[in-house]
């Protein structure tokens, strides 16, 4: 995790553009990032789900693998993270972490096979210890390039296809989880159609000093506008994705997050991964807690940290809770004990001293309105 | 004739007689941005000046309000349950929290008028 006392925050290629949309600008990561712009989280949230915003997220990491003669990429990453990385074919994405000799998370992650490189999109309180991590584990194999100045747009919402289509109509065939090199106002961008908010919509990696002016080209458009951290937040949220640092991290396992979808099939029994022998075994065993969806009854909110009880024995941890725009009530994710997880057991979440009438639920809250082609 | 006051936690006194009404003001409504959830405190609770005594929930965070004098509250504002927006959109009307019945008028004197409280913002930066 970054050090907010390690000096002066870092600004994106949009903070110029950020201080003149009015956005509310604070510390996050070791960025000055706008949590939100002038009509708030809860327009932002809405305006994202209903037409389409643009995310400033040129804070992440973005590194470039490419093979050294002899090796390949996709095995060298392997030993790193359980996705299957091999059986990533030119243009596919993929979503896995990177994970500890425990079987522990150090950070969810994407990656994207071009045919020639991996392009790897790391979270931005990580991204210092990820690109060590891979430099270490990966330099014999693989050219490991930090492209920490490029910018990262994320185009999100219904209309998102149809917008980002007038700068670049190849991109509206694009399916979910694919990427692509695309021109757009005259810059080489990687396209890849993903996002954090459980809708359609894509992420824009750009050249540092074309950003602002591909961005302002997207703001230009009438059905988008700009959305910040706030709204991303709420949005990931309802979608059931998980935040780093909140709902996964170095003591909970891809099993227990119930990301097990995102290992590979082969993986599991080959392992070959960090962990692989107590992931492995919580595959075949159980784990003995797992990670659930929470509805309260009421409109109080459960935030991170706050206990579930079960007839007053402590049974969990809230993870990640706040208010869903989309639904008008209170959610919350967050760990319980595997036999007390099953969808529909009553828990209380304990907020403020009191208890507070929830169920687990499945998730996402939100259906994922994902572009499949 | 109502007076109204100001506490350094961003609240309005507004007193009537031996009853004050609290709610946040227009800078704190703007700080906290998009409220989502508002708990008052119940009629007939005695609070002590400094008290948490209601919470209000924007979608970023859970923040408490306190008793800017000791008192024992007469009204909870009910209507914000269903519509906790009033916070932001009126924050000095309908927007209200709570009522309470005065303990000691003389606390009041503690408080600031509205020109200490805009000079109090403007240090604020």
């Amino acid at each position: 995790m970054s050090d907010p006392a390690a000096g002066p925050l870092k600004r994106t290629p949009l903070y110029d553009l950020h201080r003149e949309l009015g956005a509310r600008l604070v510390p996050f990561a070791g960025y000055e990032m706008p949590v939100q712009y002038p009509t708030g989280i809860l327009a932002e949230h809405t305006q994202t789900r209903t037409s389409c915003g643009l995310f400033d997220v040129s804070h992440m990491g973005q590194v470039r693998l490419t093979a050294k003669a002899g090796h390949s990429t996709a095995k060298a990453m392997e030993m790193l993270v359980p996705g299957d990385i091999v059986g990533l074919q030119p243009g596919q994405q993929r979503y896995t972490q990177f994970t500890n000799d425990q079987g522990g998370i150090l950070d969810d992650l994407m990656v994207t096979s071009t045919g020639d490189h991996l392009l790897v999109v790391i979270n931005a309180a990580c991204k210092d210890a990820d690109l060590a991590h891979m430099q270490k584990h990966l330099s014999a194999t693989c050219e490991v390039e930090p492209m920490f100045s490029r910018g990262l747009l994320a185009l999100q919402g219904p209309q998102a296809s149809a917008v980002l289509s007038r700068l670049a109509p190849q991109v509206a065939t694009m399916t979910f989880m694919t990427g692509a090199y695309v021109v757009i106002d005259g810059a080489r961008c990687y396209v890849t159609r993903s996002g954090y908010t459980g809708g359609d919509g894509y992420e824009i990696s750009t050249p540092a000093d074309q950003t602002d002016a591909i961005a302002r080209k997207l703001l230009s458009n009438p059905e988008v506008k700009p959305i910040g951290l706030g709204a991303r937040d709420s949005l990931r949220l309802e979608a059931g994705l998980c935040l780093y640092g909140h709902d996964i991290d170095t003591t909970t396992t891809p099993v227990e997050a119930v990301l097990l979808w995102s290992v590979g099939k082969e993986r599991r029994v080959q392992g070959g991964f960090p962990g692989a022998s107590v992931i492995q075994r919580q595959i075949a065993e159980g784990s003995t807690r797992k990670r659930v969806g929470l509805l309260p009854d009421g409109k109080a909110i459960a935030r991170e940290g706050a206990e579930i009880a079960i007839g007053g024995k402590i049974v969990g941890t809230v993870t990640s809770g706040g208010f869903a725009p989309t639904l008008g009530r209170a959610i919350a994710m967050g760990y319980v004990e595997r036999a007390q997880s099953a969808n529909g057991t009553k828990v209380d979440l304990m907020v403020r001293g009191k208890p507070v009438p929830a169920e687990i639920v499945p998730m996402p809250f939100v259906k994922h309105a994902y572009y499949r082609g | 004739m109502a007076v109204t006051k100001y506490t350094e936690e961003h609240e309005w006194v507004r007193v009537e007689g031996d009853v004050a009404t609290v709610g946040i003001t227009q800078y704190a409504q703007e700080q906290l941005g998009d409220v989502v959830f508002v708990e008052v405190p119940a009629v007939g609770r005695k609070v002590a000046k400094g008290e948490a005594c209601a919470v209000v929930e924007s979608v970023k965070a859970a923040s408490d309000i306190y008793a800017p004098v000791a008192g024992e509250i007469v009204e909870g504002n009910a209507a914000l349950a269903d519509s906790p927006g009033d916070v932001n959109a009126e924050p000095t009307g309908k927007g209200w929290f709570f009522k309470l019945k005065l303990a000691d008028k003389a606390e009041l004197d503690g408080l600031m008028d509205e020109a200490g409280y805009e000079a109090f913002v403007k240090s604020l930066g």
